[in-house]
């Protein structure tokens, strides 16, 4: 065996985002030695591009007067389709308040209750004067009170900020573009993790007694997402590839309705809220004949269905980058964009070029969020491995279960965070660091032969960047907002090939150091696997529940799938395999959202 | 309208190989509606040579990954239109950050270390009351800490300041941002005299030539000017001399 550097800790947490970061402070202030990974520092996760705020019932403005843990767990219950675990919406909703007030304790401007005059739906409103200096909330989609707190328009930045500088203040060791490449197990417990250094390519092993992972969502297996680049779900992935851990529901994928065209870039719902319309290829404004009601304020996963229908139908417009809908919002005027658009007005100067006063904004609907991950209990520990633990984005913790609601993600990761923090360092303390160095050497040798398997394969047939367009491709043209029987096994057939064709990679350069080819073709395979668990388990799932949409059986059907989907890959197989467990009911017995036509109802083949 | 040919003159460096001097490349590639040089260096990277080396994370400008030099000015890669740019485009890594290869600089450990020298986060022996609501604050105050923390630690104002160019201490306009912000906040209880410690010598607002470059260059528009100027205000108040700081 070669030599490498060897790091070892108590608590080793992959992913620096909000949430890793989160817990790795809980775990330091209990005197635990943390070391944290990311593929770039930690401030450039992606969390710092959250931008609209938090949920949590503090009732401090007059529109959230009133509200409580209890009607926040409500609006997540119904918001989750109730495929989420009750129990741990209710742990949630109790310590979310707790978590933001802790977060401004340590320093994050929160924007505060003001008696600046707001005029809201024609009406004036009147905070309390006892109130004022608090912290405030906006409104958000889905919830019965204004519960969404809010740094300006840089909640995430100002969250992760702040979070950081606590990470700093405890001295917690980070090591920044280094990538978790396999977990280290012996089938029964895992002992860390190996690592790429992403600065020289070489390869490092991390023993520790629990090992975390925080490594966000998968955006990025759909190519055009509203997730940064680096939401490739790798640390999904490699858990996955343990073949004893379960991803949970990861056919549950969030769309938004109007990406910005071609780079994804998040047009918020702000353009339609305040009359923006979508218009054709031929500039015909069709929602109003799909949507006679709501038109384009109908719910996120509403909109962007007829959207594509309309494409199908024929009259998307033609890009460079594939077709795309218009968005228009010229009407509303200078004043209005310059003003209460401004950050749409600025997005659109910025990346098309584009000035909306006079000129149509190109849109479609974008991967937006990973509702599916590795699959936890309520204490954050994973299923199938002793030792492992996972939270945030990449986890199924449940929480969201077949829909999310805005701010209940950045909710989730300090909240979770704190409670799963807190559960790692009193498990941790508890565990003996007992790793065998040979158990080690064989995982680091592992990686070591297929990067150098890589780099030999000079009969390889498959270019790594078209392989990965391919996946996206497959993802984007029947793993898409609407399902249904056809397109979703077409899927399945062609992800399984593609998955066997990683095999013949060849790199076209020589794959020295930390070659960025190198690095997209260690990556690659274990996100084609992502691509196949959610491909599989949305044929397998044969009823519509909140994101998840099938054509061929638009209704819930909570006699035969009111269950959570468990996907393993076996390393005996080159499929994965589906299994399900019930989800948790504790309180709230499944009824009508009140939105979304996918409501409850025996299932039926239309 | 005819699309464009567009030539990138590209820095090239691997570590691999110390012994070639960095040198320069040329690229073309056809113009596309709404390019951006995210969409570029990724098309030449996935189409020309796998092995180009850059950084870019959010690719909204939002992150800070992204700053190079673009035809000699620092700015963020992910916002920059190809239909701003001339037919020739130089492309090169931003200065003073060390290079890791091609336009791969290490702007995080160096943000890292200034956030460290100038122990940028509250501080205070306050023990946090999960039970109690949170202290007041006035919501202009929130909103100007929050000014001056929508920094995204891109280096733009670094890799042009002439001072962190020679000085491999500065702290530059973005530390003495960061040190502002924590002197507005009520919460840190750190007494003026050791806000000045840091930012009260040569490494600090006393190694600047004011010729406000930083300012210029933001890609955030951080009021860097009125921030320096605050901080020099606060010391000159104080009474604060480099030569106190020196003994
Ligand atoms: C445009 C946009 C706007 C949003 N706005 C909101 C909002 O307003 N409110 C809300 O509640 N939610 C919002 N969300 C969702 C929310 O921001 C995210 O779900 C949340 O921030 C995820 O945090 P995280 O800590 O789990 O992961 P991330 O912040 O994605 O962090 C992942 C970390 O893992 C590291 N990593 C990944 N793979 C590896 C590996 N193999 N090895 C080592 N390190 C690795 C990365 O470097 C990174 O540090 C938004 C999402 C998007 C895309
Ligand atoms: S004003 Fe000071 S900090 Fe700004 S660029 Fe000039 S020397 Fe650097
Ligand atoms: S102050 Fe502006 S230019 Fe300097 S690092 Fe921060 S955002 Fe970049
Ligand atoms: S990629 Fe994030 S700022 Fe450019």
């Amino acid at each position: 065996m070669s030599e490498y550097p060897l790091s070892v800790t108590d608590v080793l947490i992959i992913g620096a985002g909000l949430a890793g970061e989160r817990a790795a402070i809980e775990a330091a202030s209990q005197g635990l030695n943390v070391t944290i990974l990311s593929l770039v520092p930690p401030r450039r996760s992606h969390s710092s591009a959250a931008q609209g705020g938090m949920q949590a019932a503090l009732g401090n403005t007059a529109m959230g007067r009133g509200d409580s843990p209890d009607i926040h767990f409500a609006d997540t219950v119904k918001g989750s389709d109730w495929g989420c675990d009750q129990d741990v919406a209710r742990m949630f909703v109790e310590m979310a308040p707790v978590a933001v007030r802790e977060a401004a304790h340590w320093g994050v401007p929160w924007t505060r209750v003001s008696t600046e005059k707001r005029i809201y739906d024609g009406e004036e409103i009147h905070e309390d004067p006892e109130k004022v200096g608090l912290i405030t909330a906006r409104n958000f989609g889905g919830t019965a009170k204004w519960r969404t707190c809010y740094t300006a328009d840089g909640t995430g930045h100002a969250l992760l900020y702040t979070t950081d500088s606590m990470v700093l203040k405890l001295g917690v060791t980070v090591h920044d573009r280094v990538e978790a490449l396999s977990l280290i197990h012996d089938g029964e417990r895992c002992y860390g993790a190996v690592a790429r250094c992403l600065r020289t390519g070489n390869l490092r092993a991390y023993a520790a007694r629990t090992t975390v992972i925080a490594t966000g969502g998968y955006g990025r297996l759909y190519g055009v997402s509203t997730n940064a680049v680096i939401n490739e779900g790798t640390g999904m992935a490699i858990a996955l590839e343990t073949g004893k851990v379960p991803l949970g529901n990861m056919e549950a994928v969030q769309f938004h309705p109007t990406g910005l065209v071609p780079s994804g870039i998040l047009i918020t719902e702000g353009a339609r809220g305040d009359g923006g319309h979508l218009l054709d290829k031929n500039g015909y404004r069709f929602m109003p004949d799909y949507e006679p009601k709501k038109k384009e304020l109908a719910s996120r996963d509403v909109v962007s269905r007829r959207m594509i229908q309309h494409m199908r139908r024929g009259y998307g417009v033609d890009s460079p980058y594939g077709q795309h809908l218009w968005l228009d919002i010229r009407h509303l005027g200078a004043k209005h964009i310059e003003t209460n658009l401004r950050e749409i007005a600025s997005i659109c100067r910025k990346f098309r070029g584009i000035d909306p006063v006079h000129e149509l904004i190109p849109v479609r609907p974008t991967q937006h969020y990973s509702m599916g991950g590795v699959r936890v209990n309520k204490y954050g520990q994973a299923y199938g491995l002793q030792n492992l633990f996972a939270l945030g984005e990449a986890a199924c913790w449940d929480l969201h279960g077949f829909n999310r609601l805005g701010g209940n993600s950045l909710a989730e990761t300090i909240v979770s965070g704190k409670i799963v923090g807190e559960q790692i360092a009193e498990y941790t303390k508890d565990v003996s660091l007992d790793i065998r160095s040979t158990l080690i050497d064989r995982h680091v040798q592992d990686q070591a032969d297929r990067i150098q398997k890589l780099r030999d394969r000079r009969d390889g047939t498959e270019d790594v960047f078209r392989l990965r367009h391919e996946m996206e491709e497959i993802l984007r043209e029947h793993v898409f907002v609407f399902r249904s029987a056809e397109p979703l096994a077409e899927a399945v057939r062609q992800l399984h090939a593609l998955h066997e064709r990683t095999s013949d990679i060849r790199l076209r350069g020589r794959g020295l150091g930390a070659d960025p080819e190198l690095s997209a073709a260690l990556r690659l395979p274990g996100m084609v696997k992502l691509a196949y668990c959610i491909a599989k388990g949305a044929l397998a799932r044969t009823e519509s529940r909140g994101s998840h949409f099938r054509e061929d059986f638009p209704k819930r059907d909570d006699e035969n799938w009111l269950k959570r989907t468990l996907a393993y890959w076996s390393s005996e197989r080159n499929e994965p395999v589906l299994d399900y467990e019930p989800v948790v009911i504790t309180e709230s017995p499944p009824g009508d959202r009140g939105y979304g036509e996918a409501t409850s109802g025996p299932a039926s083949k239309k | 309208m005819e699309a464009r040919n567009l030539t990138f003159r590209i820095l090239r460096y691997n570590p691999e190989t110390p012994d070639v001097k960095p040198y320069l490349q040329d690229f073309q590639l056809v113009e596309e509606p709404g390019m951006t040089l995210f969409i570029v260096l990724n098309k030449l990277r996935e189409e020309q040579d796998p092995s180009l080396r850059f950084d870019f994370v959010c690719r909204a400008s939002i992150c800070g990954s992204c700053g190079m030099l673009i035809n000699g000015k620092p700015n963020l890669a992910c916002k920059t239109l190809t239909k701003t740019l001339p037919d020739v485009t130089t492309l090169m890594p931003l200065p003073v950050f060390k290079l890791l290869g091609d336009l791969s600089v290490d702007t995080g450990v160096w943000f890292r270390d200034v956030s460290l020298r100038t122990e940028a986060w509250i501080h205070t022996d306050e023990v946090f009351q999960p039970d109690v609501p949170e202290g007041k604050m006035d919501n202009e105050l929130a909103q100007k800490i929050y000014e001056a923390e929508r920094c995204i630690e891109c280096g733009c104002c670094i890799g042009g300041c002439a001072t962190a160019n020679i000085k491999p201490n500065f702290i530059g306009a973005a530390g003495v941002n960061r040190v502002a912000r924590f002197m507005m906040d009520p919460r840190d209880k750190r007494t003026e005299q050791e806000y000045f410690e840091v930012v009260g010598s040569e490494d600090g607002v006393f190694g600047c030539v004011g010729l406000m470059a930083c300012d210029d260059n933001c890609p955030v528009g951080i009021p860097l000017r009125s921030q320096l100027a605050y901080v020099r205000r606060q010391m000159a108040l104080a009474g604060w001399h480099m030569s106190r700081n020196k003994k």
